[in-house]
This record gives structure tokens, C-alpha cells and sequence, in this order.
């Protein structure tokens, strides 16, 4: 592979994983927060308040972090892979641009307006801000998953004048993929969101103070909206293993290590641990239907597509696969007992367990890591799929010198901003709820 | 008026909308440090752009992406064409907004003086490349079939450094402003006396620029005499009208470059023939439509509510005040 596209296949790889680490965590606990928003405002109790203003302060420390890192992927496109945006800009370019019009304008000033406007605005239209706000964020991910859609599955173009020019709107936004996908990273969103504050309030539970009852609270609610975002995020992630088998055969097949064409075909638990006919009923529901394998699509695309190699890196598929629906087995697994101790038994978390909830935190992260991974890894040696290979899609006119400074200034920035936001996240959890009521603001903050 | 031109037109609105609004926010990023004597006023003064600083960096961002979805070739060239001095920018404005968020967190003065100093360093590194990059696109850039055949040090050339100096005082001034409209007190009065120092130096440097002009020197006369203009209101204490003035210079500013750019986008300083135009640049007819009706729904929204969040926040900041807790 040349050096400038692996390069800048790489600094895409670092902000955009680094920039998903903090998305996710934006819509999810920005549900949770305006809920809680929502009830200090019904109740008008101080108690509420407390902890809800807790939350929004950890939100606003991972929103700031997500902002700024998204400002790096607006322009990469241009800066890093030129030849694509000229290629697919008529197209691509849209959703972007509408996000910015649509959400990011909302999401940021109204942001603003929460942040400042509480003892300013009217409480009914402060609450409708933080609404507002989560609803952009949901808003955004539309945009940004449409765009994502159309390099997986592209539709609603022709290709004139040496380009894709948009010719259905319509077809671009009801993109299969993409119907498919956003219920998928939403539900994920949640599940982050979920197991942030399971994870957080269990760690407060364990040491103990005089908000104990307000984390159970939390834990609680957490809880049952995590497990409702767990059993989606399984559902939806299964109809999505369907709509990639149909769509993306290749991706498919690279994700189960599928080499042969099978039918029944067998599903891989890990290398070497077989059962037999289960990747069938995945995509047919059913345990009989043939799913190909590479080997046959690999000719199949040489057929179509002349000589090359069209099978992605299947190693890094196939194992990122098997960390997305571990994590998600987990995730369920803990919420299952917890649902089971506090619910049926009626009794507090085990201390022991209250330490598992902590680093559960750690599961929807790699999950939604993974799950990525396997989308963008698994599309290749495409970047949009069957239209244009990625090592055409890179700017001709940077070089390989500026990319790795750019790599390399970046990396050292945003690992010492993950420094930074772990010790002052961990210092917020350590706090823990403020005192808003004696008058006495906090030294200066 | 084309499509084409109609974007053309739309782009140079957001990059206005960008200059203006994130102008006073880098102004008031630089001028606390060295404004503010210790960090309770440090931090007075940027809480007068706190809730505003991350709606108006939005503008770019929709400039960005309005420049993808319009003209796929002009972004595609001068996004890779820019590429190093890009990144610096992208650095500092990630620097700095995300010090923002750390800066009332942080609990020893000395941890608030190092948050201050990159804040200031983020708003000056951004101010100046913007005025740079900009400066670029009026001369043109060594760019071929597309693709930039320079150096770095074709970006930063004396003209383009001059670009950068010009937009830093501009910003500085526009910030000084701002902050004397929302400031009370002894540290309103600091600004003030600031701004008076600074508008003189922007008017100077506006009439250089003027001389220098490669075309169009009516709009240049007018943005100098919007600057002057503010400079004299600002001297007969006319502050709410001279800010004004100094937003007008703004957007002629813009105006200015764009029409000594236009028919091109981006003027390709190798031959004019390697130039991009509004017309081979642009997007097909179908999708200017498309995002002519979305713009055309949007912008006047977007333009309303972020004045309403101006307005809520128009009451003066008094120093004692300026703390708010989270």
C-alpha cells in the first residue's frame, strides 16, 4: 500500500475512533440528563436538581471534547482525501452541509443557553433547551449516518461528468444501510449512556455518603433504560447483519471468516468452535440458505470489477465482531443481574458486583469501537463501495511529511485531552453533588 | 442570478457570519490575558463570551460543509491546498475550545494562568491563519489540475503574513468592542481604552491594504471608511454604533475578496487557465436546488435564534457576577 494512504488511512482511523469515543456518550447521557432535568422541573425538589446539575456536569466535560475533535472530521475530507470529495462531493456534500444547518447550530446554542440561562431564562424554556439539544445530537448522527450510508451502499447518483452527482434525494436518505444502521448506533448511544451511570453511581453507592439515595436512583433508572437499549441494540444489530449479508456480502463473509461458500452455512463462535447452520438462521432465519464466501465473491468482483485484491483485512473483522457482541453479551448479562438482585430479590448490589459495574463502563466503549471497525475495515479496499477504491481517494498534493506531522500533532493533543478529561471526570465524580441551595457559589467556577 | 452565484454569494455569508462572530470571540481570547490582571478578571472576561464562543464557531464549520456540498472542487483544492496551515488552525481552535470547559475547573490560579495563556494562544494562532488563508485566496496559490505544486512558504508570503496582521487587529479591535458593550466597571473601562488604541492601528492597516488592493478598490474605500467611520464614533463614544460599523467593515472585507476573486474560487497562481471558476468548480444543478431550499428554510432560523440567545444574554457582566456555577 503506498505510504500516503496508509498514512492518512490511519489519521482518519485515530480522530474518528477518538471523535466516536465521546459521540456516543453525548447522546446517551444527554437522554439521561434532560430526563432528570425533566423531573427536577415537575418536582421543583432541590434534591433533584442536585443530581441532575451532577450529570450535566460530566455531559458538558465529554460534549466539550466531542465538539472540538468534530471540527477535525468536517475538514479532513477536504484536507487528507481530496480526490473523494471531488469525486463524490455533489453528494456526500449534502448531508454534511444539512447537519451543520440542522443540528450543530441547535446543538451549540442552545448548549450555550442551558449552560448560562438557568437562573436567566423562564424553567420551562431552560428545560426545553436541554431537549433541544439532545434532540440536535440525534439530529446530527441522521446526517452524519446518511452520508456514512452512501460510501457503504451508494444510491440516488449517476456518474456524469467524471463524478456521482445526487439525482434522488429521497433515495439517499431512505438508503436501506442506513435505515438499518441509525437504530443500531442510536440504541448503542444508550447503552454508553446507560452504563456511564450505571458504572458512576455504583462507584458512589460503594464509597458511600449522604447521596447514596439519589445514586440508587440513578442506578435504578439507568438500569431499565439500558436494558430497554440493550435488547434494541441485539434486535437492531441482527436486522443490520442482514441488510450487510444482502448488501455487502464481502464485508459479511470477512466478518465470520467465511472463506467457502456454505449452505447450511456454519456460524464461527472462534476460530475453531463451530455451530453448525447457525449463520443461515442469521440471515434467513431459517437453518437453511447458502451465504458465500470469499473465495467466490473475491471472483465474482475480479469479474466485475478486474484484476485486485477485494477482500478486506479479514483478521481485524472477524475479531472486532467477536468484541462487539461479547461486550453486548455482557452488558446484558450484568444488567440481567442486576434487574434480578434489585427487582426479584429486592436487595442492594452485592459490593463485589458494585466493582464490576464500575469497569462495565469499559463494554459499550469497545463495542461501539468495534462495531465501527468492522464497518469502515470490512468496506474496503472500497471507500464507497464498488464505486471507488480508497487508495485513489487520497490528495495527491499532500505529502507524505505533512500527514505524518499532522498524525503525530494530533495524537500527542488528543491523548493529553483524554489525560485531562479522565483526571477532572474522575475529580467531578469524586465531588459528587454540590450544595446548590446554601448560595455560596462553588470557589469561582 | 445562477445557482452558482447565488452560492457563491451564500458561502461568502457564512464566512461573514464566521469572521464577525468568532472575530470579538478570538479578540476577547487574546485580550483577556493581557487585559486582565489577575485571573478572577481573566475569567470575567471570557464569561462575556462563554455562552456564545461554540454557536459562532458553527458558522465555520457550515462554511466548510455548505463549500463540499457547492463547490466539491474549491473545498477539495483548497482544504489539501492549505493543508499544513490547517492543521494548525484545527489545533489551536481544539486547544482552545476545549479549554474553555477545563478553565472553571481548574482549581489552582496557576492551572487558570496556564488555561488563560492557551486560550489566548488558540485565539491568536486561528485569528492569524485565518487572515492568512484568506490573504491566499485573494493572490492565488500554486495549484495544478487541482492539486497544490507549492511549499509551505508559498502560503506565507509577505502579502499573506500582511493578510494575517490585518485580521488579528480587526479581531482584536472587534473583541475590544464587544467587551466594552458587555463589561462593566474598571474592566470595561480597560477595554475601551484598548479598543481607541486598536481601531487607529486597524485603520491604518486597512489603508495599506487598500493601496495594495489587487482589484476592486470601491469596496476596499468602503470597508475603510466603515473602519475609519468606527473610529471617530468611537472616539465621540458612540460604542453600539461603531461596533456596527466595525461588523459592516467585516462583511465588506469579505465582500471585497470575494469579488476580486470572482468568476474564480480559487485563483491558481501557476496560470489562469489551472484557476477554479463558480461555474467548473459547482455542484450539479439538482443539488444547488436542493440545498438552495434548505438554506433558504434554515439560515433565517438559525439567525433568529442565535440573536434571541444574544438577547438573553444581554444584561452587562459585573465582575462579582461573572461566576457562574454549572
Amino acid at each position: 500500500m503506498d505510504e500516503i494512504v496508509f498514512l492518512s488511512r490511519l489519521q482518519f482511523a485515530v480522530t474518528t475512533i477518538y471523535h466516536f469515543i465521546f459521540v456516543p456518550l453525548t447522546i446517551g447521557l444527554g437522554l439521561f440528563v434532560a430526563i432528570w432535568e425533566t423531573e427536577s422541573y415537575r418536582s421543583g425538589n432541590l434534591e433533584d436538581e442536585r443530581i441532575a446539575r451532577f450529570w450535566g456536569r460530566l455531559f458538558l466535560l465529554n460534549f466539550a471534547v466531542g465538539v472540538v475533535t468534530g471540527i477535525v472530521l468536517e475538514f479532513q475530507f477536504g484536507m487528507n482525501w481530496s480526490e473523494y470529495s471531488r469525486f463524490v462531493g455533489d453528494v456526500f456534500g449534502v448531508p454534511l452541509a444539512i447537519e451543520g444547518l440542522l443540528a450543530f447550530f441547535v446543538e451549540s446554542t442552545f448548549l450555550g443557553l442551558w449552560i448560562f440561562g438557568r437562573s436567566i431564562l423562564p424553567k420551562a424554556i431552560h428545560l426545553a433547551c436541554i431537549w433541544l439539544v439532545f434532540a440536535a445530537s440525534c439530529i446530527s448522527a441522521i446526517w452524519i449516518l446518511i452520508a456514512n450510508s452512501f460510501m457503504q451502499n451508494p444510491v440516488g447518483y449517476v456518474f456524469n461528468n467524471g463524478r456521482a452527482e445526487l439525482t434522488d434525494f429521497l433515495a439517499l436518505i431512505t438508503n436501506p444501510y442506513f435505515l438499518h444502521q441509525y437504530p443500531h448506533v442510536i440504541s448503542g448511544a444508550v447503552c454508553t449512556g446507560a452504563f456511564f451511570v450505571l458504572g458512576v453511581s455504583a462507584w458512589k453507592i460503594r464509597e458511600g455518603s449522604k447521596d447514596v439515595p439519589l445514586f440508587e436512583k440513578s442506578f435504578k433508572r439507568a438500569m431499565l433504560i439500558g436494558f430497554i437499549g440493550v435488547v434494541l441494540v441485539a434486535f437492531s444489530g441482527h436486522l443490520q447483519g442482514q441488510s450487510v449479508a444482502k448488501l455487502q456480502p464481502m464485508k459479511f463473509a470477512a466478518m465470520e471468516n467465511l472463506k467457502e461458500t456454505a449452505d447450511p452455512a456454519p456460524l464461527s463462535i472462534l476460530p475453531g468452535i463451530e455451530m453448525p447452520a447457525m449463520l443461515s438462521v442469521m440471515v434467513y432465519n431459517k437453518p437453511s440458505g447458502e451465504v458465500k464466501g470469499m473465495n467466490e465473491l473475491q471472483k465474482a468482483f475480479e469479474y466485475r470489477y478486474g484484476p485486485g485484491d477485494y477482500i478486506p483485512p479479514v483478521w481485524i473483522t472477524y475479531l472486532s465482531f467477536r468484541v462487539m457482541v461479547g461486550c453486548s453479551i455482557a452488558m446484558m448479562c450484568i444488567l440481567l443481574y442486576s434487574l434480578f438482585r434489585l427487582v426479584l430479590m429486592q436487595k442492594p448490589m452485592h459490593k463485589k458486583a458494585l466493582i464490576l459495574m464500575v469497569f462495565g463502563i469499559s463494554l459499550p466503549y469497545l463495542a461501539n469501537t468495534a462495531g465501527w471497525i468492522i464497518a469502515e475495515v470490512g468496506r474496503q479496499p472500497w471507500i464507497v463501495y464498488g464505486l471507488m477504491p480508497t487508495e485513489k481517494a487520497v490528495s495527491v498534493g499532500v505529502s507524505n511529511g505533512s500527514v505524518m506531522f499532522s498524525l503525530f500533532a494530533f495524537s500527542v493533543i488528543y491523548a493529553a485531552m483524554a489525560v485531562i478529561t479522565f483526571i477532572l471526570m474522575r475529580r467531578e465524580i469524586y465531588r459528587g453533588c454540590v450544595d446548590h441551595s446554601s448560595g455560596i457559589p462553588r470557589r469561582a467556577a | 442570478m445562477s445557482l452558482e452565484v447565488l452560492w457563491f454569494v451564500l458561502i461568502a455569508v457564512l464566512w461573514v457570519g464566521f469572521f464577525f462572530l468568532e472575530g470579538f470571540d478570538f479578540g476577547v481570547g487574546i485580550l483577556q490575558l493581557f487585559l486582565g490582571k489577575n485571573e478572577r478578571e481573566r475569567g470575567t472576561y471570557i464569561f462575556a463570551i462563554s455562552p456564545h464562543w461554540d454557536g459562532n464557531e458553527v458558522w465555520l464549520l457550515t462554511a466548510g460543509g455548505a463549500m463540499l456540498a457547492a463547490f466539491p472542487l474549491w473545498y477539495a483544492t483548497f482544504f489539501s491546498a492549505l493543508y499544513l496551515p490547517l492543521v494548525i488552525v484545527l489545533l489551536a481552535l481544539i486547544v482552545r475550545g476545549v479549554t474553555f470547559e477545563i478553565r472553571h475547573r481548574a482549581d489552582f490560579p496557576r492551572a487558570r494562568l496556564v488555561c488563560d495563556i492557551a486560550i489566548a494562544a488558540g485565539s491568536f494562532l486561528a485569528a492569524l491563519l485565518f487572515g492568512v488563508a484568506m490573504a491566499n485566496m485573494a493572490i492565488g496559490i500554486p495549484v495544478e489540475n487541482g492539486n497544490f505544486t507549492g511549499t509551505f512558504f508559498d502560503l506565507v508570503k509577505p502579502y499573506a503574513l500582511f493578510g494575517g496582521v490585518l485580521c488579528l487587529s480587526l479581531f482584536l479591535t472587534n473583541g475590544a468592542l464587544f467587551l466594552t458593550l458587555k463589561i462593566e466597571g474598571e474592566l470595561q473601562l480597560r477595554a475601551f481604552k484598548f479598543s481607541k488604541i486598536a481601531i487607529i492601528v486597524t485603520v491604518f492597516l486597512f489603508a495599506i491594504a487598500t493601496i495594495l488592493a489587487v482589484k476592486y478598490t470601491i469596496i476596499c474605500l468602503l470597508s475603510l471608511a466603515l473602519i475609519s467611520g468606527a473610529a471617530i464614533l468611537v472616539t465621540k463614544h458612540y460604542l453600539r454604533t461603531a461596533f456596527i460599523c466595525v461588523a459592516l467593515c467585516t462583511a465588506s472585507s469579505v465582500a471585497a475578496l470575494f469579488c476580486a476573486m470572482y468568476p474564480n474560487v480559487l485563483v491558481s497562481s501557476v496560470s489562469p487557465e489551472q484557476s477554479l471558476t463558480v461555474w467548473n468548480a459547482a455542484s450539479s444543478a439538482y443539488t444547488l436546488k436542493l440545498m438552495s431550499i434548505v438554506a433558504a428554510v434554515f439560515v433565517p432560523i438559525i439567525i433568529a435564534y442565535q440573536s434571541w440567545s444574544y438577547y438573553v444574554f444581554r444584561k452587562r457582566i459585573s465582575p462579582r457576577k461573572a461566576n457562574v456555577e454549572v
